[in-house]
């Protein structure tokens, strides 16, 4: 006994040595190292704990298949009697409880870092929605949505499917590196979860409560990530992307946020042509509607209804217009999209869906303009 | 071996009220500890506290969310403020039903991180009831709070997030089945 | 009593009576056991049909075969199944065959309600599985169901979902207080508790966890019927309720609840490893202390199944901490069956590889559950596929494993007739190079950043998912085999005497009965020395 141990020591000290931790560093096989000093401490935490497992691993199961073999009946071996021995069993609990302790210390160590409640340089709330992101800077005051951007095409095998499918948004998250960012994570109707693996930040979005997490990046970059709680039908299909650029880029790009929102304000008032409400429409559809009521607007009755062919959008354009902006219920069945989307999209959806697939010829085809809609905010809701 | 399945009857039935007992255990266990940021510090600050003279300054910050896109405009007049520890602050908010309906709102608070929860002093807040405006209403309400001085100093700034519930249709199903 | 022998066609009126009725109303545990398991298997293949739908769309990018909607309510029900429907009655089949014949008892102590505990299952199961062909779909939030999506975002048919949990709930506790009665007055003379065989003191413990822990189950999903249908805010924050709650309250559930997927596993493992080592179990005693151990902790660690939900640091580490000591007693187990198996006379036929097999590769899931447990880890690994891989693991080659193995090593005793040694070899190298091919690459794609409960993935997932995919169907098809060497050896094959496995006689009660033993088992109380 006293032997083993003593070999096992100096093997297993042999073995951390020799073995680079890099070894699985760059195949699809392991975590990743990430980018800021949180992810790194968690990617060796993680490290260290598996080798700890092999090891074990090695031991025990060396132990188990060398009795499987050397005890086989069929090469004679005759059982020995005894059934305990309570030395041994008192050592190896002992071994095993140093083993976890060994385990816990640099665990504690790691999570008592991550737990820092100190002031963020920036703060970001970020809310996930079904089934989207929206993202609210307080200090800059910029919010917008953030939405998958891979085709429907890609997904439903009709295009062929780019590199970064899946994994990129029409408005990602940008931050300026080197700064302290603090999250404030909650959830506008289920719980999403918020997920940056480069960060190794992942909090849940929890309608009614605010989760808060931070991060500090030192390299530019663009870092994806995912929702990782089931949220509903598109659970997956509403990445986390961001941008990590310079601070110089970042003011510029606050600037260049601000100045978009004005320029969206002043689009209500100008007098839109049906043709650019409809060409504006078709890529709000795709980008908010696609994902229910299908490209081809037949949507999955009887979940989803179908809008070709649909009473209501060729020949009922208010009710139409109370659809869009209250969403309908029981269970929230369609969002509130009026909360979401601006007039001129709403306006422009509207427009396109009655003009669109048979309803062209089949419906009324009426035109609504962001004007109808900021009437609409004024006379019923919103 | 009656008595064993009479045992074990009543333990099940016992198990099965632990099970709703845990709905105020958690209560209890959020104030203690903070969880969730769901219920912030009594309303006053204890003697202790008022004894601690040395203020410092904390971040305060108000975060405003209308859950599943409520209609009312539901902002902060300020998204961040600088505050002393110790010294009565009040922030105002905007609520504003914009609907040609009357509504029922509910404000629903979590403070982040949850352990600064406790030292949170709120003496008024409009979060403490539900709030009826009729259509078109518009009002100010304040949150009066105090930050209290024994807060550990790695907290160095606390968000208020409300979210805003719309519940005049459940508040009407309640008073219906004469809750 | 009487010095006549005993045989199944002496007395024709305590036989089993003929026809259909015969299973409807049976009160006689070795019946009520084949029903368990009889369903138990046909759940296996429901389940696991559900699984392949899953695999199919899973093996290449893009939506192929079904849309997101229909892919949740699959992985849904594949785990309600597989968990209550396959699992758990599993288990408690082979409690029912086996508990009396190992304690030396004619009979459980209520065979009345034994009958009405197993009718309960297919009235629970006939409902949820009813909801997928219901307008509204079946429930489509995760097993779990965590709150809101499960209330304010179900289909209607969540209320039939509720229904048939508290049915489920409802058999469970029944057949618990019917096993531990049992166990407890019905031993015979001479057989104290420290004397039990491993099988029935692993069911005494799960037993114990079902009555502690079933009940808070149907706290938690009355409370959601309540928030659905009577304005009540238990999981709604507008209402001054919480969703983190139900998580608070299921796990409660939910973390025992897996303990009790494995306890028997591990009492079946000792009786295979000791009968094919020829060898007595290393460590009686503390296998029952580590089993006991493990019980009573798995109710002190359920918060880390939601590490990621806001806990405060003080929490996280609480959980982290006692999470990691259920290590300890799993380990002394491990090292025991080893230590058993250790200058034995050791024989491979098939319940020995799968309970080998078990061993090995519960260990491996016992790894990833020990990572998992690391907190800041764990935010990499939460809700992604190395969770799956890691609850798979001892699911799978664990529980599943343990309950093949055990089926294997009695069905001589139930049918009298052998079962095929060759197919059962070719159904356990199957199994185990397909388990492994399914659930081992999962760690990776798990890591590399793949969220769990996803119909659809990036590319850079697209190599792994096709090997799994693979592996998954070559794992079902594989347990046809295993249905066909099961209706063999009740039909026809070499006959079984009563020790069936060397040296067996001296290990346990079950031994010194007939193959297939008599209607009432015991008609004359044995004694124990």
């Amino acid at each position: 006994m006293e032997l083993f141990k003593f070999f096992f020591h100096r093997l297993l000290v042999v073995f951390l040595g020799l073995i680079p931790f890099s070894l699985f560093a760059d195949w699809d096989l392991n975590m990743t190292r990430g980018v800021t000093e949180t992810s790194l401490e968690i990617f060796n935490l993680h490290m260290l704990i598996f080798w700890i497992c092999v090891w074990i691993g090695v031991v025990v199961f060396g132990i188990m298949f060398w009795s499987l073999f050397k005890y086989r009946k069929s090469s004679g071996a005759v059982a020995a009697k005894f059934d305990d021995n309570f030395w041994l069993e008192i050592g190896w609990t002992i071994v095993a409880t140093l083993i976890l302790v060994v385990m816990a210390i640099p665990s504690t160590q790691v999570l008592v870092k991550a737990y820092d409640d100190s002031e963020g340089e920036i703060n970001i709330m970020v809310t996930g929605y079904q089934w989207k992101w929206q993202y609210k800077y307080l200090e800059d005051n910029v919010t917008f949505f953030s939405n998958l951007a891979t085709d429907d095409e890609a997904i439903h095998n009709r295009i062929p499917k780019g590199e970064l499918y899946l994994r990129e948004v029409d408005e990602p998250l940008v931050i300026p590196i080197n700064t302290k960012i603090r999250f404030l994570i909650t959830g506008n109707d289920v719980i999403h979860s918020f997920w940056v693996p480069d960060f190794a930040v992942k909090q849940d979005a929890v309608p009614g409560f605010i989760n808060t997490a931070w991060t500090n990046v030192p390299k530019p970059g663009i870092y994806r990530g995912n929702c990782t709680e089931l949220c509903g039908i598109n659970h997956a299909f509403m990445p986390v992307v961001v941008r990590a650029v310079e601070k110089e880029e970042y003011t510029a790009w606050v600037a260049e946020k601000l100045a978009f929102a004005e320029v969206e304000r002043l689009l209500t008032e100008k007098e839109w042509t049906k043709e650019e409400l409809i060409e504006r429409g078709e890529k709000v559809y795709t980008k908010n509607c696609v994902a229910c009521h299908q490209v081809n607007g037949k949507g999955i009755p009887p979940v989803f209804p179908a809008l070709d062919g649909s009473n209501i959008v060729m020949r009922d354009a208010s009710k139409q217009i109370e659809i869009l902006m209250e969403g309908v219920g029981p269970s929230y069945a369609m969002q509130a999209f009026g909360k979401q989307l601006g007039e001129v999209d709403i306006a422009s959806v509207i427009t396109y869906t009655r003009n669109a697939w048979s309803n062209k010829e089949k419906g009324d085809g009426k035109e609504v303009t962001p004007k109808d809609i900021v009437e609409y905010k004024k006379r019923i809701k919103l | 071996m009656g008595k064993t399945v009479r045992n074990l009857i009543l333990s099940t039935l016992g198990m099965f009220a632990f099970g709703f007992l845990l709905v105020p255990i958690y209560d209890v266990f959020c104030e203690i500890t903070g969880l969730n940021g769901k219920v912030t510090g009594p309303s006053y600050m204890s003697e202790e506290s008022k004894g601690i003279l040395d203020k410092r300054e904390v971040l305060v910050q108000f975060v405003t969310h209308n859950n599943e896109s409520m209609p009312w405009t539901f902002e902060s007049q300020v998204t961040q403020v600088r505050v002393n520890t110790g010294e009565q602050q009040e922030a105002l908010f905007i609520f504003e039903n914009t609907t040609d309906e009357d509504m029922i709102g509910q404000v629903i608070p979590s403070v982040s991180p949850g352990r600064g929860a406790q030292y949170f002093h709120k003496t008024e807040c409009f979060c403490f009831e539900s709030q009826f405006l009729k259509s078109g209403q518009r009002v100010e309400l304040p949150v009066r709070f105090i930050i209290d001085p024994a807060m550990p100093k790695d907290i160095g700034s606390l968000s208020l997030g409300y979210t805003l519930f719309d519940i005049t249709k459940s508040t009407e199903e309640r008073s219906l089945a004469g809750l | 009593m009487s010095t006549i022998v005993e045989t199944h066609d002496d007395h024709g009126h305590h036989g089993p009576a003929k026809g259909l009725t015969r299973w409807l109303y049976t009160t006689n545990h070795k019946d009520i056991g084949t029903l368990y398991l009889c369903f138990s298997f046909l759940m296996l293949f429901i389940g696991g049909a559900m699984a392949m739908v899953i695999r199919a769309e899973l093996f290449e990018p893009g939506l192929q075969i079904i849309e997101p909607e229909f892919f949740n309510q699959m992985t849904t029900n594949h785990g309600l199944i597989m968990v209550f429907g396959v699992i758990m009655p599993a288990f408690v089949g082979l409690a029912n065959w086996m508990i009396p014949m190992q304690i030396g008892s004619p009979d459980m102590a209520l065979p009345r309600l034994n009958n009405l505990s197993f009718w309960l299952l297919p009235m629970a199961f006939g409902i949820l599985i009813s909801t997928l062909f219901m307008e509204a779909g079946g429930p489509n939030f995760g097993w779990t169901f965590y709150a809101p999506l499960s209330t304010t975002y179900a289909p209607e048919t969540v209320t039939f979902f509720i229904f048939s949990v508290h049915i489920m709930g409802a058999s469970s506790i029944l057949g618990s207080i019917n096993i531990i009665t049992t166990i407890l007055n019905m031993r015979a003379p001479g057989m104290t508790l420290m004397k039990m065989p491993l099988f029935v003191w692993s069911w005494l413990i799960t037993a114990y966890l079902l009555i502690a822990v079933m009940p808070v189950l149907a706290g938690a999903v009355t409370m959601m019927l309540m928030d659905i249908h009577f304005g009540t805010s238990f999981f709604n924050a507008a209402g001054g309720g919480d969703p983190v709650l139900f998580q608070h309250v299921f796990w409660f559930f939910g973390h025992p609840e897996v303990y009790i997927m494995i306890l028997p596993a591990f009492g079946i493992a000792s009786h295979i490893i000791e009968t094919f080592s020829r060898k007595p179990l290393f460590g009686y005693t503390s296998m029952v202390y580590a089993m006991a151990s493990i019980a009573i902790l798995s109710f002190v660690v359920w918060a880390h199944h939601m590490f990621t939900v806001g806990m405060p640091l003080a929490g996280e580490l609480f959980f982290m901490y006692s999470t990691m000591l259920i290590a300890i007693p799993t380990g002394v187990k491990v090292f025991n069956w080893i230590a058993t198996m250790f200058k034995g006379s050791i024989s491979f036929e098939t319940p020995m590889l799968f309970a080998i097999a078990f061993v090995a590769l519960f260990t491996i899931g016992g790894f990833s559950g020990l990572m998992l447990a690391i907190v800041p880890a764990d935010f990499q690994y939460h809700d992604t596929y190395f969770v799956v891989a890691h609850f798979h693991y001892v699911l799978v080659p664990g529980s599943l494993f343990g309950i093949i193995a055990g089926v294997y090593y009695w069905i001589p005793k139930w049918t009298g007739i052998m079962y095929d040694e060759i197919l059962g070899k070719l159904h356990f190298w199957l199994s185990f190079i397909s388990v492994n091919l399914t659930f081992f690459p999962m760690h990776f794609v798990g890591l590399a950043g793949m969220p769990r409960r996803y119909p659809d993935y990036a590319l850079q997932f697209a190599d792994f998912n096709a090997i799994i995919s693979v592996g998954a169907f070559i794992f079902g098809l594989t347990q046809l085999l295993f249905l066909f060497i099961v209706i063999k050896s009740i039909r026809a094959g070499k006959k079984a005497n009563s020790e069936v496995w060397e040296g067996a006689g001296e290990l346990g009660l079950e031994w010194t009965l007939d193959s297939p033993p008599s209607y009432h088992t015991f008609t004359v109380q044995p004694q124990v020395k």
